[in-house]
């Protein structure tokens, strides 16, 4: 048994670990201003601890008032979504010393959704667009007294988009998305592909049709900025491209 | 002030929430109330299965999953629900398949099974493969799943609104539920939804203590509702710590590791649980691995400069296994301590992880007042509820199975009860008790911070009340709580708004975690003995002739206004087997 990435680890958790780091994050409070501004925050930190335990900090030692979504704390739960550094991360999935912590860490809401308070941000639109995609398996005729079977390689096929945690951070990332609300967003696409790609599903046709829309797939313009942002490491950009080919084709 | 009528009102949208609220909203009109949006709960950060004894992969019986249920909850575990649960099982298994969950499959084709920590065959001969499992985020795909079947169904949710309260009306002599009271996290205005009937599945609250695996908001909400309006909590002593949790993050590590072959090792490389589980070894009960990751820590075997942890070994399993079976373990592994699990050992320590006990119920998902009386109009289901199917140490896989099971008995009862009674008439003004906390959290100058409580209570917890537990230190807990109670009246907040005041309601929880950590101590420290979760060195042996038996909990205001907790306690149901060594 081979250990020696521990030893290096915890020779490195001897000496003092914490650093000073600032946080410049994008305020805005309509009780209290119209305007949203950038707010300076210094703490003292592990750089090994994520970017949610530096905003927790902020929250719990300087100010109470700063406001996040946040539950689980390890990239599951797909609450917090914001862009760190410009790039569109979760909080609880990145490091403190994997985004540069010499200069200031710039901490705002996600783009193209309207901002509540701080880094909240209005999700209605974006479970809507969801919604609308019937995220749901649609089978016909006598339900099977057993399971439905699913060879190894019919489940493998949609695998990749099961994993979403509809955190938003890929439709958030969108440039079309940001330009028109109006397009579902890769999200709802990535969650379309799951099922139209399920060989139990029998829906498939009608959520292409609803993917044909002038809203739909062909709206996308294969920036990458998705596949980029997602926290789960689902290839999106690769996925609406093999629902564009369903409907070129109409196999899946 | 709103109020709002609805039939059947669910408090949590998790998987046992969800589950109640498929088939609730088929029935009767149905509000779901969540502090979360629904794909937030925790019930998605579930990683290693669902039992079900399918018999898909190798010969298995749902009374071989009874007696593991009961033999893992070592024999505090009511009888005759254990049946329900592991006979209810298969179906519940299918129907998530047949909602479109996505299983890994054998190459026939059907579910395949894993094998997981206490289950077994033919009574305790060898480990069975028994777990349901969709790689290792069987929870999150339980969760999407749910979700996505909620969403076919049309249930109505109110997302980010706060269950306060539980108002309950006496009519004739009977406590009876007339509704809940909710705070509105965007906008701080509180709702009343007066209701036929109400089923908590608000989830844990294992955010008393620091090493935890669950989420920050997991803050007992429901059970200290219900407990401050007089209603019994039951067998909170018993917490479960989960052996392999990262080390000092307390983010788990699914057992399904080890089902998987992984071997846990102290700091010379000595496969530990051979020692004190011969056949079971790394699969073992966790409430044993628990206890012996500790052992081996105590007497200088951990490992690190401190020796404070012990190492989870996966070196040995191919790398296509990691990947195809766990995932997203491998990848915390990598994103959180910077290892390689292919190469290296990972550093583990035992976690906070799943809360036994909770609020009473029947099996048909109906609250207890007593021993005995159901309250009408109430129920729970899920981590929040003590049925109770996992007595004194739950066995991995049977909390999804558990929030299906009883999820799916609580939607379907509740309904049938909203559709043949009326509404209880609401209390006069039902919101009181909500606002008056509110505008006192809001009004406060006091110089607490919540920050700093919390985190007194939390070390205090661990280093007090976790695997190991004496009269002194559950007494050390005990008085600090008490403390921290007092200075909790003390405490204040910054931000006064009304939006999105997460300030205010991280208060709110807090003085819901500081109610429970006390019952749970209290509780604690009544139990002189040791059986599954509660390990009282003191006591080290179980003692079936005064304590097999549950502790009912409930809140008392003096005279003077001061409240405490008085223990009461129900006898166990026993049908088929009688109490037994554990070994494992
Ligand atoms: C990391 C981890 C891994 C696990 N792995 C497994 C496993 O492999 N197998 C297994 O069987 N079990 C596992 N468990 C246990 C199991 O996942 C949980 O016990 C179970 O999911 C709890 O489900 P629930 O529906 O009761 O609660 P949750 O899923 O926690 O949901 C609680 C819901 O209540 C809502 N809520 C809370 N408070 C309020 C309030 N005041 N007002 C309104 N709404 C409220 C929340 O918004 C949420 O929707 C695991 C647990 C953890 C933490
Ligand atoms: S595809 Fe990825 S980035 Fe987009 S919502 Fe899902 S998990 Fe988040
Ligand atoms: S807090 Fe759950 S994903 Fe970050």
């Amino acid at each position: 048994m081979a250990t020696p990435t521990l030893d290096k680890m915890e020779a490195a958790a001897a000496a003092s670990p914490y650093i000073t780091v600032t946080f410049r994050i994008r305020r805005y409070n309509p009780e209290v201003s119209a305007e949203a501004e950038w707010q300076d925050f210094q703490i003292e930190i592990d750089p090994k601890e994520r970017v949610l335990d530096g905003l927790h900090k902020i929250k719990w030692d300087l100010d109470g008032t700063l406001t996040f979504r946040r539950s689980c704390a390890h990239g599951i739960c797909g609450s917090d979504a914001m862009r760190i550094n410009g790039k569109n991360r979760l909080a609880c999935k990145t490091l403190i010393k994997d985004i540069n912590p010499e200069k200031p860490i710039t901490v705002e809401a996600i783009k193209g959704l309207t901002v509540m308070k701080d880094l909240v941000v209005d999700m209605e639109p974006f479970f809507q667009a969801y919604r609308d995609v019937m995220p749901f398996l649609v089978t016909k005729g006598n339900e099977p007294t057993r399971e439905r079977l699913q060879s190894a390689e019919d489940r493998e096929r949609f695998d990749d988009t099961t994993k979403c945690i509809l955190c938003a951070a890929c439709t958030s990332s969108c440039p079309v998305f940001w330009n028109d609300g109006q397009y579902f967003g890769p999200a709802a696409i990535v969650n379309a592909h799951r099922f139209i790609f399920d060989s139990r599903d029998e829906a498939g046709e009608q959520r292409l049709e609803i993917l044909n829309d002038k809203d739909g797939v062909w709206r996308c313009r294969t920036t990458f900025n998705c596949t980029d942002a997602c926290p789960r490491g689902i290839e999106v950009t690769k996925a609406i491209q093999e629902v564009k080919r369903a409907l070129i084709t109409r196999r899946f | 002030m709103k109020i709002h009528k609805y039939d059947t009102v669910i408090v949590g949208a998790g998987g046992a929430g969800m589950r109640a609220a498929i088939e609730a909203t088929k029935r009767s009109r149905t509000a779901v109330l969540t502090k979360l949006y629904p794909t937030r709960s925790h019930t998605g950060a579930a990683q290693g299965g669902m039992a079900a004894a399918l018999a898909n992969v190798e010969d298995d019986n749902w009374e071989w999953h009874t007696f593991d249920t009961v033999k893992g909850g070592d024999y505090l575990v009511d009888q005759d629900a254990a049946e329900i649960l592991a006979k209810e099982a298969i179906d519940a298994v299918l129907d998530l398949e047949k909602m479109g969950l996505p299983f890994n499959r054998t190459p026939d084709g059907t579910i395949d099974q894993r094998r997981f920590g206490g289950h077994s065959r033919n009574h305790g001969e060898a480990p069975v493969r028994r777990s349901c499992y969709a790689a290792d985020r069987t929870g999150h795909m339980i969760l999407q799943t749910l979700y996505q079947n909620c969403v076919k169904e049309g249930v109505e949710f109110f997302n980010e609104f706060y269950v306060l309260d539980q108002l309950l009306v006496e009519v004739d002599g009977v406590k009876k539920s007339a509704g809940v009271v909710a705070y509105e996290l965007a906008t701080g205005e509180i709702h009343v939804f007066q209701a036929k009937a109400v089923i908590y599945a608000s989830g844990g609250t294992g955010k008393f203590f620091k090493v935890t695996s669950n989420a920050h908001t997991l803050t007992g909400d429901g059970q200290a509702a219900c407990y401050r309006r007089g209603l019994p909590l039951e067998d909170m002593e018993f917490f479960q710590f989960h052996p392999t949790g990262i080390w000092r993050m307390g983010i788990l590590l699914t057992e399904g590791a080890r089902g998987e072959g992984g071997i846990l090792r102290n700091k010379d490389g000595e496969r530990f649980m051979e020692k004190y589980a011969p056949v079971m070894k790394d699969l073992a009960s966790r409430d044993v691995v628990s206890r012996s990751i500790y052992t081996e820590i105590r007497e200088g075997r951990g490992c690190g400069p401190a020796g404070d942890h012990v190492y989870l070994d996966l070196t040995h399993l191919p790398p296509e296994q990691l990947d195809a079976k766990l995932p997203d373990i491998t990848e915390f592994a990598r994103t959180y301590l910077g290892i390689e699990p292919y190469t290296d050992p990972i550093p583990i320590q035992p976690t906070a992880h799943y809360a036994m006990g909770g609020i009473p119920t029947n099996v048909e998902g109906e609250v207890l007042a007593d021993n005995t009386t159901v309250v009408p109009g109430l129920y729970a289901a899920g981590e929040v509820a003590c049925v109770s199917v996992h007595g004194a140490n739950r066995l991995g896989t049977n909390s999804l199975l558990d929030i299906n099971v009883f999820g799916k008995r609580s939607g379907i009862a509740a309904a049938k009860y909203a559709a043949e009674n009326d509404y209880v008439e609401l209390p006069e003004n039902p919101a009181q008790q909500v606002a008056d906390l509110v505008e006192h959290l809001r009004n406060s100058t006091g110089t607490e911070r919540v920050a700093d409580l919390r985190l007194e209570l939390q070390e205090t917890m661990d280093a007090n009340v976790m695997v190991f537990r004496t009269e002194q230190t559950i007494k050390t807990a005990v008085e600090k709580i008490a403390e921290l109670r007092e200075r909790y009246k003390n405490v204040s907040v910054q931000d006064k708004g009304k939006r999105f005041n997460t300030d205010l309601l991280e208060a709110i929880e807090l003085g819901n975690l500081l109610d429970l950590a006390e019952v749970m101590a209290v509780s604690a420290l009544a139990r002189k003995e040791s059986r599954g979760g509660h390990y009282r060195e003191d006591y080290p042996n179980r003692d079936d002739v005064n304590f097999m038996r549950h502790t009912m909990a409930y809140r008392e205001v003096g005279a003077d206004g001061k409240d405490s907790v008085r223990l009461d306690y129900k006898p166990v149901v026993v049908t088929r087997y009688q109490p037994m060594e554990r070994k494992y």
